[in-house]
């Protein structure tokens, strides 16, 4: 009997390192990555965080821009209960990146069908990118409660 | 050659009725708290099959508040009351010997002075944050305080369990500790250690918060808290019910327990390895990647434990099945005492976990969390695992506790039986629909029958199975709750000596390397060292804390 035992320990930690190498492969060759260390947005003395977010560029200026041929990047602010803006146009086969900072409480950032899936902290700046393909309207929910309308904060991303 | 689990198994356990009493009502109150949580959960999976039955409940104003006494009451109120209750009997039943009156009876006043805060701040709408609590959502100060208490109030139970062993220790030089005493209070020592990070988050930061006296909150630093406790707090929930399965329900069909030291190496293995709450940070910002990877290889090892437990549990169920006339390479199965509700209550439970432990692993799977990420495949994943698999171990292990507690006969055993069918459908078409919903894109924690746009293909059939799945696991628990009151009121008289505990074939050893497993300081100083190298960096990194965000209560 100890000696099944043993088989089933190694085998069971066979699967694990072989799903571990897997994930690693995704991650190192196949690019898709988790949302990594972002910046840090610090209010100045009895400064409040939406003051000290609107001076932080590029939240500044809430919006889409070009950076380059077919690259695009989005600076957003989640705040109870929307996206500012709540719409972004971009052109299909494009690459996207969003920065999304919170100017309240934690939000969600998360558009179904896409790796875009990231947490919206106080304080933080979340940063992911994502090359949109297919042309259509993708839906963009804030999938972290933040209130009583949570369900309501909606976006979405247009691909022409 | 087999060897009980337990010290003086030929003794009758001499537990005072006093501290029967009270471990009965610890109880209790954890099982009221699951009749209020089921009661909401009921709304809550209508609402993703768009009914909108919450408008009923009295006192109920928005759907979040009712997710948040769901998740409260459900996992914190029901698993701590249930582990207090059932691990200070199996600890007094390992080593047969009472309890410490006074911890005992501390422990349960604070627990319920605990809950009561809290569900007083709940049922006020003051408190609509969610079990997760993340600042700057600001909760009435009573809702951190009743939290502290219910935390408290699990260290009481612990300092009663060291207070038994260490006695038990001085009276015996030398002897292994018996294994029931073994693995129970590791359970709680495992706990104390995991359960520091939500309580430095509550008591230093966010009821001083709470109670005006700091300037903001710190988000980052409160979740990275939060998930400290927040990812063991699901062994802590789980390791009361390895109890059962290890060390009673081989008892209870006829089998044993093949490996005393593979039991307490499992043990050791969640005791040592708790550093792994940043995997429900994947897609947080402000934690680096290579954090995030190293915490999910450790993800992976402590699923090495559950890996083991499989086996040697099914292995302890193969003995019984075979010991009671079954044949062949599984027909064994139908041999088991299906009949018997703590028995089949506990093995579907068991078949749930399986399914609860794959999605599990995919939802620690590193970027595979991107797709799945607070969508509704994880309360997909957590019905089977804490849902079910505990929750419904539970009502098992109360088929044969609430007798030994009250001295009754078990009322209704049939309909127990037929409960935890119930429930254990219920949940596969709950979890189905909450997992494909999820992999659909639909969010948790979300009034789906309230929202503005128009669902993506795939929602409306989720939310169907989910709306029925629920349906039939609230009929199983509500037939669970009248068994257990015609039991408790109207049981026949019945005198139940002991409880139910196994053998094991391999029994522990004086000498050699398994000896060390009991010397439990060895083990804590290691698990503290793997906190300190994982959470140290980033925990210095984040003081003096930035209290950066400003309290918001629109809930
Ligand atoms: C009749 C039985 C139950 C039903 C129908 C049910 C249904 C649900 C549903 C549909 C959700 C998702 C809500 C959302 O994300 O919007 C949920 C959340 C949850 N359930 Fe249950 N549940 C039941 C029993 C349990 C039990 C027994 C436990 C634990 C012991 C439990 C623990 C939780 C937790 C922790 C959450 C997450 C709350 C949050 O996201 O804040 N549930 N439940
Ligand atoms: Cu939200
Ligand atoms: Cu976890």
């Amino acid at each position: 009997m100890e000696v099944y035992e043993k088989i089933f320990a190694s085998v069971a930690a066979a699967i694990l390192v072989l799903f571990l190498g897997a994930l690693a492969y995704g991650a190192l060759v196949l690019k898709i990555n988790l949302p990594g260390h972002g910046e840090v947005i610090s209010p100045g003395p009895g400064e409040n965080l939406a003051v000290a977010v609107l001076k932080t560029p590029p939240f500044n200026t809430p919006g889409v821009k070009q950076v380059s041929p077919g690259k695009y990047e989005a600076a957003i602010m989640a705040q109870a209960w929307s996206f500012m803006p709540a719409e972004m146009d971009i052109p299909a086969g494009s690459e996207l990146t969003f920065k999304v900072t919170s100017v309240d409480v934690t939000h969600g950032f998360f558009i179904p069908g896409t790796t875009v899936n990231m947490m919206v902290i106080p304080g933080h700046v979340s940063l992911e990118t994502y090359r949109f393909e297919k042309p259509g309207t993708y839906l963009l929910l804030c999938h972290e409660y933040c209130g009583m309308l949570h369900h309501t904060m909606v976006g979405k991303v247009v691909v022409k | 050659m087999s060897t009980p689990v337990v010290y003086g198994a030929n003794r009758p356990f001499d537990l005072p009725s006093a501290q029967r009493r009270i471990i009965a009502w610890t109880i209790y109150v954890g099982f009221f708290a699951l009749a209020v949580g089921v009661a909401n959960g009921l709304a809550q999976a209508l609402n993703y099959a768009h009914v909108d039955i919450f408008k009923y409940y009295p006192g109920m104003r928005t759907y979040y508040q009712g997710l948040t006494v769901h998740g409260v009451f459900n996992a914190v109120v029901l698993t701590f009351s249930f582990a207090n209750g059932f691990v200070q009997l199996t600890m007094a039943r390992g080593l047969n010997r009472p309890c410490n009156d006074f911890l005992l009876r501390a422990g349960f006043a604070a627990l319920v002075i605990g809950a009561v805060l809290a569900a007083y701040a709940m049922f006020a709408g003051k408190a609509s944050v969610l079990y997760t609590f993340y600042p700057p959502l600001m909760a009435h100060w009573s809702f951190y305080l009743g939290l502290a208490l219910i935390v408290i109030s699990t260290w009481l139970t612990s300092a009663n369990l060291f207070a038994m062993l260490s006695a038990w220790r001085r009276e015996h030089p030398g002897e292994r500790i018996p294994l029931l005493a073994y693995i129970s209070v590791v359970t709680y020592i495992f706990w104390d250690i995991s359960s520091l990070g939500i309580a430095v988050e509550v008591v230093l930061l966010l009821l001083p918060w709470s109670l005006g006296w700091l300037s903001g909150a710190a988000p980052l630093l409160s979740r990275t808290l939060f998930w400290l406790t927040g990812h063991p707090i699901v062994y802590f929930w789980l390791l009361p019910v390895y109890i059962s399965w290890y060390a009673m329900v081989p008892k209870q069909v006829d089998g044993a327990l093949f490996s005393d030291a593979v039991v307490r190496l499992v043990f050791l293995m969640f005791l040592c390895i708790i550093p792994i709450g940043f995997h429900h940070q994947f897609v947080d910002p402000g934690v680096s990647r290579g954090l995030k990877f190293a915490v999910a290889v450790l993800t992976f090892t402590v699923f090495m434990p559950s890996l083991l437990t499989a086996f040697s549990v099914m292995y302890a169920l193969e003995i019984g099945g075979r010991r009671r006339g079954g044949k062949g390479l599984l027909s064994w199965i139908f041999k088991l005492p299906w009949g018997n509700p703590s028995v089949s209550a506990q093995v579907l439970a068991m078949l749930a976990f399986m399914l609860g432990g794959i999605t599990g692993l995919m939802n620690a799977s590193y970027n595979m969390n991107l797709t799945i990420h607070n969508t509704a495949f994880v309360p997909g994943h957590f019905h089977l695992t804490v849902g079910t698999a505990v929750a419904l171990s539970y009502m098992g292990i109360a088929y044969w506790l609430v007798p030994f507690l009250e001295q009754k006969e078990l009322w209704g055993r049939r309909l127990g039986v037929f409960q935890a069918w119930c429930y254990f459908i219920g949940v596969l078409l709950l979890a189905r629909g909450l997992i494909s919903g999820g992999l659909a894109g639909m969010p948790r924690r979300t009034a789906i029958s309230l929202v503005p746009y128009q669902e993506p293909a795939g929602w409306r059939i989720a939310g169907m199975l989910v709306g029925v799945g629920g349906t039939l696991m609230f009929i199983g628990a509500a037939l669970f709750f009248l068994v257990l009151f015609m039991t408790v009121l109207f049981g026949r008289r019945k005198e139940v000596r002991d409880i139910p505990f196994t053998e094991t074939i391999q029994p522990p050893q004086s000498r050699g390397w398994q000896v060390t497993m009991d010397r439990l300081s060895y083990w804590v100083a290691f698990s503290f060292v793997l906190i300190a190298v994982v959470y140290g960096p980033f925990l210095v990194s984040h003081l003096p804390p930035r209290l950066v965000a400003q309290p918001f209560q629109a809930f």
